[in-house]
């Protein structure tokens, strides 16, 4: 027997199988990231999304006043200012013209519409008083829902002395205070200006019913990251909301208006049924069209077609426009729908006829890999038995191949209904508050409202942009999962 | 109106497929057909649908408003024609399967059809803007400014952003998206498969203007706080966010199409490494990869190709001044961004403003087909022919 031996041969296989484990490692780790990625950017989108399907409402006794709704024109009454006048009422306090105008815009502009649903279903409820939950302005939902820099409400962990100081109090104690607090104390409420060691210079928001020292625990404080000026809603109003929700009057509720309303200027009031629905009228002209197209093509070329330069050309064809992106469809459908064959911009019969030729190549593809995948053995059998080619392929094979076709087409759908760029090109991207009622109406689309909302300064948008992301992806998570099951329930082995 | 027109053509078609049914079923009982009854039923309802349709594809720009009657008065004379042509001899099965097999014929042809549609829109709108602009201002000016006074085409900046951003895109797409190829291929235990490929496919399945939102809304801010610890000044807007996710949306793609390729390699191959003593990443580098590289260069160049032509999450996430730079940091704008931006709102067709959008196009779109034809070449050429 011969050794062989070489010198530092262990350590060169040490070093070899080092090299090993790291190369593994590097794949693992990539497919780490990208899961990390993936994770990342639904966690990201679901915290920002998720407060937005959630509103807040505030109960008032509304006086439906005889005076101002008229029983036979119930539709056209002032049910905002009644709406308005019942918060007056509640802070009757405030009667500085600002602070009137400030109270008013704790209520959303929406607010008088549920009253007038209410009246308008039960009439005999004019000149009574109704109990009813008023939906809150975008800015008060924000503030309740902890988004406008507000660090949080802290009940007051020692007791506080509080002192006139000429114009201003003197907040003595010992728990922290700091500049820009909210104190509440003996029923007032104060401002501090300045704060020092154990004790802080204030003025008073709400004069206090007393002068005693509050007890720790029977006051508190609302502390902010940002000053006054650099947020949407001002201290006077975040003390009214405070009030009212120690009042029990605040209500947190899911938001189906979100789900029932079109488009809107106001965060608290925009919803997606209008992009939902156009989405769908889209989906509708675009499967109605690729359909049939992509599956006779896809037929033609895989059973009926002799193999020639035509046929070669039309597959390069198919190819490349697999490739050509998006954006290029728009300049088509500019170019030919709207300024060549004149149809009306925004419309859902021209998204969907853009989405449909941007989706064919993908149905013929999977159509064609449905038609391959269907064994000759069984088209022989029927051409054996005296069927015509055509009578073989449409009563044998093309059954065979559906449900290959459908998954191919639920995918090809669901590129389609998250698609958006081409739409941007003939005007799907206008601000349109009616859900569409037709094909020719002017209609926005999932996306694109999401592109919409994206680029809007409120935060109340950027929530509201998550939470169409989520219902986005929602409906996209369910058609993939309808093409995984038919992928599954229906596919065969020959 | 249009639905009560539907409902008309509907009521048509297969009324006149009972007639036809009908009347070749009675002639049955006394002679032998050549057809068999549904087919010339079959054969009525699809000239009357046929006659239909194309009067109304042919008068929809002449005479918009009596269209519905019109094109109805023509399916059923059609009908009327055929439906004198019913007889026991009379070969309804090979007429109704020659007028079918142009209908397949004429849905493949429409793929062709659209090629030329999108060459005609953009090159002839292009025609119109390169009378206004000269093509050598258009290709070599390095100034992008198309709504100043006086407006400048240069698409250098253009292109230099979209190559800043698509190298970005690539750099981190590429390690990532071959070497978890490689691992799913090669390594993965069925297990990790099953976790790994799906999370590929919902990656590729989310929409990109759900990444652009991710891009400017949380990548941005994410690199510029990064940046600004380490004193440097981060555009709000800059390349670095928008080709990072731009990145990690190619990942899948070239993930995939890598996978298959490292699949096609024969385990010959690799059997024929391991008897040498090779290590199973010896292996790889040394056999498998080198078999699989066309496969994979033309990968890259699809992606390449696809991020080039991406929309949503530049427009989103990138900006809209057309800085002529190649700082990651600094905010640059793609051929993308500027089509959808001058697209975007109401357009006049003959300023040179709305048609420098079409010559983007057309740049866009000669790109991707370069692209897509060279890679196409690379694997032909340099395919390995296993059997």
């Amino acid at each position: 027997m011969t050794e062989f031996t070489m010198k530092g041969g262990a350590e060169l296989v040490a070093k070899r199988y080092r090299a090993e484990r790291r190369f593994k490692a590097l794949g693992l780790a990539s497919l780490a990231v990208t899961g990390l990625f993936l994770g990342f950017l639904i966690v990201d989108i679901m915290t920002k999304g998720f407060p937005a399907f959630f509103e807040h409402t505030v109960k008032m006794d509304v006086m439906i006043d005889p005076a101002r709704i008229d029983a036979n024109a119930i539709a056209k009454g002032d049910f905002q200012g009644l709406a308005k006048d019942a918060l007056r009422d509640a802070f009757p306090g405030v009667s500085d013209r600002s602070g009137r105008k400030q109270l008013s815009a704790i209520l959303s502009s929406g607010a008088g519409s549920a009253l007038r649903d209410l009246v308008i279903a039960d009439p005999k409820l004019i000149g009574t008083k109704v109990n009813v939950p008023l939906l809150l302005s975008g800015d008060a939902d924000l503030y309740l829902k902890g988004y406008q820099a507000n660090l949080g409400k802290n009940p007051g962990s020692a007791d506080l002395t509080i002192s006139e100081d000429g114009d201003a109090y003197n907040l003595t104690t010992s728990a922290p205070l700091a500049a820009g607090q909210i104190v509440r104390a003996n029923g007032g409420a104060f401002k501090v200006l300045s704060a020092g060691d154990g004790s802080a210079r204030a003025e008073a928001m709400e004069k206090p019913v007393s002068m005693e020292t509050a007890l720790a625990g029977k006051w508190d404080s609302v502390s902010f990251s940002t000053t006054e000026s650099d947020r949407r809603s001002s201290d006077r109003e975040i003390l009214w909301l405070e009030q009212l929700n120690d009042n029990g009057q605040i209500a947190k509720g899911f938001a189906w208006r979100f789900f029932s309303s079109g488009d809107s200027r106001e965060p608290e009031l925009a919803g997606v049924r209008g992009a939902l629905v156009g989405s769908l009228l889209v989906i509708a002209v675009t499967l109605s069209i690729c359909l049939p197209i992509g599956v006779g093509a896809a037929l033609y070329l895989e059973e009926f077609a002799s193999k020639n330069r035509f046929t070669d050309l039309i597959e390069v064809n198919i190819n490349n426009l697999a490739a050509v992106p998006s954006i290029i469809f728009g300049l088509l459908g500019l170019a030919v729908f709207l300024s060549f064959f004149g149809l009306p911009r925004s419309a859902p019969l021209v998204g969907g006829l853009v989405l449909a030729l941007l989706v064919l190549p993908t149905i013929i593809i999977a159509s064609r890999a449905a038609f391959r995948s269907v064994p000759p053995s069984i088209k022989e059998a029927a051409l054996g038995v005296g069927a015509s080619h055509q009578q073989a392929v449409f009563h044998h094979v093309l059954p065979l191949a559906v449900p290959g076709i459908l998954t191919g087409t639920i995918l090809g759908i669901a590129r389609a209904f998250g698609e958006s760029a081409p739409l941007l090109m003939i005007g799907m991207i206008a601000f349109i508050v009616d859900v569409p009622k037709g094909f020719t109406d002017a209609a926005t689309v999932m996306p694109v409202q999401i592109f919409l909302w994206s680029d809007l300064p409120e935060i109340g948008f950027q929530s509201k942009t998550a939470a169409a992301i989520i219902v986005l992806l929602v409906v996209l998570f369910c058609l993939n999962a309808v093409a995984i099951y038919l992928r599954k329930r229906f596919e065969r082995r020959w | 109106m249009s639905l009560i027109f539907a409902l008309l053509i509907l009521l048509m078609v297969s009324g006149s497929f009972v007639l036809g049914r009908s009347r070749a079923g009675a002639l049955q009982s006394s002679a032998g057909l050549h057809s068999l009854p549904s087919y010339h039923g079959m054969l009525l309802a699809l000239v009357g649908l046929l006659a239909a349709l194309l009067v109304f594809a042919l008068g929809l720009r002449f005479i918009p408003d009596y269209i519905p009657w019109v094109s109805l008065a023509a399916g059923f004379a059609a009908v009327g024609v055929f439906y004198q042509k019913i007889s026991p001899d009379y070969r309804a099965r090979n007429l109704f399967e020659r007028i079918t097999l142009w209908i397949l014929a004429a849905c493949a042809t429409f793929a062709i059809l659209v090629t030329i549609g999108i060459l005609f829109s953009v090159l002839f709108e292009s025609l119109r803007f390169f009378s206004e602009v000269s093509p050598l201002h258009f290709l070599t000016s390095l100034q992008w400014s198309p709504t100043s006074d006086p407006a400048s085409f240069g698409i250098v900046p253009l292109v230099a952003g979209t190559l800043l951003i698509t190298v970005i895109a690539i750099a981190i797409a590429g390690p990532l998206g071959l070497f978890g190829a490689i691992y799913m291929a090669e390594y993965a235990s069925p297990r990790i498969r099953s976790i790994a490929k799906p999370l590929l496919e919902i990656l590729a399945g989310v929409p990109t203007v759900v990444l652009g939102f991710f891009a400017a809304l949380t990548v941005a801010p994410l690199i510029r706080g990064w940046g600004e610890s380490f004193g440097l000044s981060v555009s709000s807007e800059s390349a670095l966010a928008a080709g990072v996710v731009m990145g990690m949306m190619i990942v899948p793609l070239i993930s995939s199409l890598s996978d298959d390729i490292i699949n096609a390699v024969p385990q010959s191959l690799r059997d024929g490494s391991y008897a040498m003593g090779a290590t199973k990443s010896e292996t790889i580098k040394k056999v498998v990869l080198p078999a699989a590289l066309p496969g994979i260069v033309s990968a890259f160049i699809l992606a390449i190709s696809r991020a080039i032509g991406e929309t949503m999450i530049v427009v989103m996430a990138a900006g809209l001044a057309a800085n002529l730079t190649f700082n990651p940091l600094a905010a640059v704008t793609t051929i993308t961004v500027q089509i959808a931006t001058l697209l975007v709102g109401d357009q006049e067709f003959d300023s040179a403003k709305t048609l420098s959008a079409f010559a983007l196009g057309l740049i866009l779109f000669i790109f991707t087909l370069v692209l897509n034809y060279i890679a196409l070449r690379f694997v032909q050429k340099y395919r390995e022919q296993y059997d």
